[in-house]
This record gives structure tokens, sequence and C-alpha cells, in this order.
């Protein structure tokens, strides 16, 4: 299983960033005719178009800055970031409080173009940039008896009206087991189009955990901690029945209140059409981590 | 009770089938809005349109709501707009269920299977499905004919609607959020002054 995740794109890949940046201007162009396509964006690895870095970062959930979509876009930037530390602690050699970039220290932060699915059946494609997260776990030194690891996000409450409002019970809390964790798949992510993270996608560094449901993916991480015991997480506290800790994406098992069948990719305008959603969100590679669990019952 | 008598004297002088301009106008440009991704349609139009036009399914419902009492504490009459009002609402619902059906869920199977399965979509439906007969009926015609006693029977068909629909928005949001209790509270409490005030009614006897 511990293999490194290999980067098949080349620099011929990656979207120019006067595409990715004008996208909204060739629309322009189409304003009233609803044609709307892929003009202006580079095909990428498999097949994957990214999303405009426009379209990434002003559609978005994160509960602490409201529950609207465009909420994040509008409040997040009250948010500090620096200077940012993240507290590691429980079953590992060196815990402490890490600066994050001492944290990141010697780590290679790499391009990861992936289809990102969210639990209310909308998707996006986003070229992230960050660090596998298996490397800063070698780095602190995980203990032998470690089976999972939990993540806390931050609370700013004068700058978070989500927090405010008591949206959630927070701080917002996510967890993973610790092979899911250490899965070549899983980064820290520190970046989108090589800019830095924007405050409503998880600055200054986030997780993220592309065949699981966004949620799963935590943002603003301060706090990592190596513990024996499955972690509680935020959506499952608030709504055990519906948010199980796994939240695999899984098109043959439905949120009670809707479909997880298909779902709509982000930026294809009023008239987009669904689209089927894949196993374990198009990366079958995660199968054996699974092997022997019911995923009907494992949510 | 004098700033009621000059509003009043306002709204005589409007045509109630104003009402019905403004909801075609404001639903047109919502739709233009979401068609060329402006505002809050930026990104995502779709959803962000079906829940435009629910919210004010919903606000068209409190505003039907509020007339009689209204009149009954304020002296304030607006008993002339709410026709227009509750027709409007339907409006709204309809057009809400049809950004659902066609730009959303996308396939005739997929509705059925989403209304069945789905309770805050069951409920939803049965409250579209309760506006049709009230919408129907809104003319007068359909009012002489069924006679005023009866017609005010059938029409009372809006409590359970109103109910239902903040009901329907309540079960869809995720997390504590206070918008739906909100609308939730306001139109319980509404549909309770039809039946407290007989307490009032006999204090002023």
């Amino acid at each position: 299983m511990a293999y490194r995740w290999t980067n098949k794109m080349t620099k011929a890949d990656v979207t120019p960033k006067s595409a990715y940046l004008n996208r909204r201007q060739i629309l322009a162009g189409t304003i009233g005719l609803g044609a709307i396509g892929l003009a202006g964006r580079a095909s990428a690895q498999g097949g994957l178009e990214p999303n405009t870095l426009e379209e990434i970062t002003s559609y978005n959930n994160f509960y602490e800055f409201g529950t609207g979509k465009n909420d994040p876009a509008q409040n997040a930037h009250q948010m500090v970031t620096s200077p940012w530390s993240i507290k590691v602690d429980g079953m590992v050699d060196n815990p402490g409080e890490y600066a994050l970039d001492d944290l990141l220290a010697g780590l290679s932060v790499e391009d990861r173009l992936y289809r990102f699915r969210c639990v209310e059946a909308w998707s996006m494609v986003v070229p992230w940039n960050g660090i596998e997260f298996a490397d800063i776990l070698n780095k602190v030194g995980v203990q032998s008896g470690a089976k999972y690891v939990a993540f806390e996000t931050v609370v700013q409450p004068e700058n978070m009206i989500g927090v405010q409002r008591r949206v959630l019970d927070f701080p917002y809390v996510e967890g993973l087991r610790l092979d899911e964790a250490m899965h070549p798949l899983t980064i820290m992510a520190t970046g989108i189009y090589d800019e830095p993270l924007y405050n409503q996608s998880g600055a200054p560094t986030r997780l993220v955990v592309p065949w699981k449901y966004g949620f799963k993916s935590i943002k603003s991480i301060v706090r990592i901690t190596l513990t024996d015991r499955e972690p509680p997480t935020s959506w499952n506290k608030a709504n055990a029945r519906e948010y199980g800790f796994y939240s695999n994406v899984n098109p043959n098992v439905d949120h009670p209140r809707w479909s997880q069948a298909t779902e709509r990719r982000i930026g294809g305008g009023l008239f987009a059409s669904r689209q089927d959603t894949l196993m374990f969100n198009g990366y079958p590679e995660v199968a054996p981590l699974y092997a022997g669990q019911d995923l009907s019952v494992d949510i | 009770m004098a700033v009621a008598q000059s509003i009043n004297g306002v709204m005589r002088r409007l045509p109630a089938g104003t009402l019905y301009i403004v909801s075609a106008v404001y639903a047109g440009w919502e739709f233009w809005r979401a068609l060329n991704q402006l505002g809050p349609y930026l990104v995502e139009p779709i959803n962000v349109l079906e829940r435009a036009y629910g919210e004010i399914a919903l606000i068209l419902m409190v505003a039907g709501l509020t007339v009689t009492p209204l009149r009954k504490w304020t002296g304030l009459n607006l008993l002339k707009f709410r026709r227009a009002i509750g027709v409007s609402a339907f409006f709204f619902v309809v057009a809400h269920f049809l950004v659902f059906a066609i730009l959303d869920v996308q396939s005739v199977s997929r509705v059925w299977e989403e209304v069945v399965k789905r309770p805050y979509v069951t409920v939803g439906m049965a409250s579209l499905l309760m506006l049709i007969p009230l919408a129907v009926t809104s003319n007068n015609l359909a009012l002489r004919k069924m006679g005023a006693a009866s017609w005010r029977k059938l029409h009372k068909l809006t409590y359970p609607a109103a109910v239902l629909g903040a009901l329907h928005y309540l079960w869809l949001v995720k997390g504590f959020q206070i918008e739906p209790i909100i609308y939730l509270m306001v139109i319980l409490a509404l549909v309770a002054t039809r039946y407290l005030t007989f307490e009032r009614k006999r204090q002023v006897a």
C-alpha cells in the first residue's frame, strides 16, 4: 500500500493562468445564450478539467462563516491566518505546538488534480498544491498503538459569524483511520493553482481526502491528534443517521435527504446536466482499505 | 390608527393586479440573473434559483396570512391584495418546483423517486398540491358558484400548506440554521391567531 502517488501531468497540462482567470470574460460573450462550455480550459490528466479559481474560491461550505455558498468568500477575510501553529499531540513521538512552516519544512509540495465531491451532490475539480499527509505523520513519528488521526479547525468567534450563530458544535472536528490518513492520495493542501489557499478554502492549510465527501477534508487545521479510539466528527455529532464516520463517496448509498447517484459539476451554468457519481469518487485504488467492510453499513 | 387610515387611502388607489406584474418581473429578473450567472448566481445558478423562488413563495405565504391579523389589530386593510398575494405565492411555488424538476433533478422518474423517498420533498409536494385547488378557485366566479361559506372553508387549506412549506425548508437545511425556524414559528403563530382570537373577542364583547 505504501507507494507514492505519481503525477502524470506535464507542464503542458497545466491550465494557463490567463485561461482560468478569463473564463468569465469568455462567458460574458455568451450572455443570454446559455451556451456555456469548457472554453478556455486546457485538457488535463485523466480527462479532468479543472474548475476556475473563481469557481473554486466563491462556492464554498465553511459553516464558521455562514451557511450560504457565497458566505465564506464574503466573510472569511476576517480570519487571522498568520502567525499559525498546529498542535500535534496524542500518540506521537514528537508532540508539540509547531509553527506551520516548521511542521512542513523539508517536505515537498506537489500538484494534485483531484475531483472534489460534496455530500450535497455537487462536485468540482481542483488543482491542489500540498504535501502527502503521510510525510507529516512520519515526521512527527506515529507510535505503534495509534489507529486514528483526529483534526480540529480553528475557532475565532469574533471573526466567524457562523460560530456566533452556533450552526454546528464548534470547533469543527474530523477524523480518519490511520491507514486512510497514510494513503498517498491524502494530502495537506497549502495552495490552489499555485496560489496560497484563500481563507474560504481553509487557509493556511487544510486536509484533502478526495475519495470522501468534502466535509471530511477539514479546513484551517490547528490540531492533529493521534489516538487509538475513533474520534468524534462534527457532522456525525450533528446528525449521526445522515453522516457516518467514513463518509466515502458512494453512489449506492443515498444520504437520507438526497440521492448520491448523480452529481452536478460546478461551472456548467443553468442548464448543466447531471453526471453519474463514481464509487470512491473515481479513486478505486482506495477500495482495499475497506476490504471486509460492508460500506452500506459503515457509511 | 391615523397611520393605518392614511396607508389605507394610498392602497385604495393601487390596483391589486400590480402585484402580479411585480411578481412576474421579479421572477423573470431572477431567472435572467441565473441564466447569465450574475451576483449570487455566479458559480452554481440552479440551486440558488431554486432557493430564491422557494423563499419568495414562503414570504408571500407569510404576507397572505398577515392580512387578517393586521386588519383586526391595526386597522390596516390590505384585504384587496390578499388574493393577488396568494396566487403569486402559488406562482412562485410552481416556479420553484419547475426549477427543481427540470433544471435540478432532470427526469420525471427521479422527481417521482424524490417525492416518494425523501420526506422533506413529500411535504413540499403536498404543500404544492394543496395550493392547486386554492389557485383554481381564486376568482369571483368560483366564489359565487361555491358560495362564500364553503369557499372560505376550502381556503383554510392555506394554513396547512403554509406550515408544510415552512417544514419543507426546515427539513432540507444542514445544521442548526435560524431562518427556517423563524419562518416556521411566524407561520405557526399566524395560523394560531385564527384559533386564539375568540378569547380576545369575548373580552371586547
